[in-house]
């Protein structure tokens, strides 16, 4: 069979896969830096809170985390592919120090 | 002594052991000992592969460190803490398939191991042994010196001793164990950190009296601890946001996380390792280090940081439960510490000593040497920590910052770009490694150059030296080997 085609096609898949982790990255970098500074730039005394927490530090970090866990839920449920990583047969044919 | 905490944890090190004997035993009977020892044969699932990068990654810096700046700092050293989260899916999304693959292909078991094969360089791998050795070295003295503060706290014994126990326990177990051990034990160490730091959480939110009570306690004590910036306005964002860069996805290119992203098994671990590791690791950064913050009110004038998780713990808790809880963080120190032990004994032994100096070293010696170096590696760590250095989280960020410098762009670009090259890597290498010490001793001196962290600058620098070297010294693009392709010195 034509194993380059077969290699293409699986590092297609995991190059479009990181594509999707610094898509992934940017956005929670976004969150975080607009609720935090957002929010979180005017004096203290005027800060609202929520349940306890400073409105900023709430949507920027607790929001914010349970957000990207949604988000990699959704990427690992609908966005990846199962690929297998051996060279086909022998997949334990590890170093062998002998 | 307080006996009640002292006994949870003896027999948490004592289930340690256990699995490191269990381990040495499944070893044995493996047929090949190298790949066994440092990277479990690849054949790790999810939960495990999960646990054992969010142990490795949590280490004394964000169990003791994190936690005590944040008390001193406020409310901007949990946001800056947050921008972990992103190595909870960053590094396995990026790393991911590829590099499992490639490395599968090439054998490789060590990151080092890949550039070699992929550069095809004696330098790069020079280069990289060295740099591993020294800055993990540092990184790993640095937790030696956390876990045994952490011990002298809860038992009150002298620090030289409590490091006498704290080292022989790791040293004995990560020269039988290996690879297969430690990822067992930080498997059920990310569980106990992963509940314990949520007992800890709600038993100081209550012990204040409630999240309403304590914030109104540190608004009254410096409104500056609830902002974003620190408790002088320190912080800027942008020296938050810099933050991304070292502990955020740079991260990728730590040698101790991304060996972890050639031992998954197959598809189906790495994908839920990616769910489980974001759980995990952005659940123990924001109750950690909110920890504390909230812990001010309750227990204010700590003058040690470090102290601060161990003195709440004893505060706010049952001694037993207190004992539990305080095996994460030292659970989390004894794994951090036994990766990196193996890692930079598998820089000399497997980089350094099989493919320079003898390729042919039968199975018995390598064996041998491998546990060896561990020993002799883990006997200098315990000499230094006697007299150790003064902030355990710079140090360690030190460490980090550097190997970070260094490796991200000869891996990340030897990934996924073909013309990368030799010359690029190395040049990248050593412009990152400079860059980075230079701008270190700069800012210590001076303040941070443009207000960001460290590793900012030499981050930018090692990636524009990387591609401009590539492209002088331009090559035929490297396409990866398929299949049989590559003549393999030990096969």
């Amino acid at each position: 069979m034509s194993q380059s085609a077969k290699e293409d096609k699986r590092f297609k898949i995991a190059h479009r896969e990181a594509l999707i982790g610094c898509g992934l990255a940017v956005f929670n970098i976004i969150w975080w830096y607009g609720f935090a500074y957002g929010f979180g730039s005017k004096s203290p005394d005027e800060y609202t809170f929520i349940l306890g927490f400073p409105a900023w530090f709430f949507y920027s970090c607790i929001v914010g985390f349970i957000v990207m866990v949604i988000l990699v839920w959704g990427v690992v449920k609908f966005a990846l592919v199962e690929v297998s990583f051996g060279d086909e047969e022998d997949e334990s044919d590890e170093v062998k120090s002998a | 002594m307080n006996w009640a905490v002292i006994i949870p944890l003896l027999i948490f090190v004592a289930i340690v052991f256990v699995i490191g004997i269990w381990s040495n035993r499944k070893m044995a009977s493996s047929s090949s000992f190298l790949s066994d020892y440092f990277i479990g044969s690849r054949e790790f699932g999810g939960l495990i592969l999960a646990m054992t990068m969010v142990a490795t990654y949590g280490s004394a810096s964000s169990f003791l460190g994190g936690p005590g700046a944040a008390y001193s700092i406020g409310l901007g050293w949990v946001l800056l803490a947050m921008t972990q989260v992103a190595t909870g899916y960053f590094v396995l999304l990026i790393l991911g398939k590829k590099f499992a693959i490639v490395t599968r292909h090439y054998k490789a078991v060590t990151l080092i191991d890949f550039l070699g094969k992929r550069y095809k360089s004696t330098s790069v791998v020079m280069i990289s042994a060295i740099s591993i050795i020294i800055f993990l070295f540092s990184a790993m003295v640095a937790q030696w010196v956390g876990g045994a503060y952490l011990i002298q706290s809860l038992t009150g014994l002298s620090y030289v001793s409590a490091l006498f126990i704290f080292s022989i326990s790791v040293l004995i177990y990560v020269t039988i164990g290996g690879f297969r051990a430690v990822a067992l034990t930080d498997t059920i160490q990310g569980i106990v950190m992963f509940f314990g730091t949520l007992i800890l959480l709600i038993a100081v939110v209550v012990a204040g009296g409630g999240l309403n009570n304590i914030f109104a306690d540190l608004m009254a004590e410096n409104p500056n601890l609830v902002t974003p910036y620190g408790q002088d306005g320190q912080l800027t964002n942008l020296y938050v946001s810099s933050f991304w860069i070292l502990v955020g996805v740079g991260v990728v290119a730590l040698p101790q996380v991304a060996v972890r992203a050639m031992s998954y098994k197959n598809s189906k671990s790495m994908h839920r390792a990616l769910m489980i590791g974001t759980i995990v690791v952005g659940f123990i950064m924001l109750n950690m280090h909110l920890i504390g913050v909230l812990a001010r009110p309750v227990l204010p004038g700590i003058e040690v940081a470090d102290q601060v998780i161990p003195m709440v713990a004893l505060e706010v808790l049952p001694p037993v439960l207190a004992g539990i809880i305080l095996a994460a963080p030292l659970a989390a120190m004894m794994s951090t510490v036994d990766s990196l032990l193996l890692l930079v004994s598998s820089s000399v032994v497997k980089d350094i000593y099989i493919n320079y100096i003898k390729p042919d070293a039968n199975r018995n010696m390598v064996k041998k040497l491998s546990m060896g170096v561990t020993g002799i590696i883990g006997v200098i760590a315990f000499l230094l920590s006697i007299n150790p250095p003064e902030l355990l989280i710079f140090l360690n960020l030190f460490a980090f910052g550097g190997l970070e410098a260094a490796f991200i762009w000869p891996l990340v670009l030897g990934l996924y770009w073909k013309y990368a090259n030799k010359y690029g890597a190395i040049a990248s290498m050593v412009a990152g490694i400079s860059s980075y010490i230079g701008i270190h001793f700069y800012n210590q001196a001076y303040g941070d150059l443009l207000g960001v962290d460290t590793v900012t600058i030499p981050v930018f620098v090692s990636l524009i030296v990387f591609v401009l070297f590539s492209l002088l010294f331009k090559q035929q693009p490297y396409y990866f080997p398929l299949k049989e392709q590559t003549v393999n010195h030990n096969s």
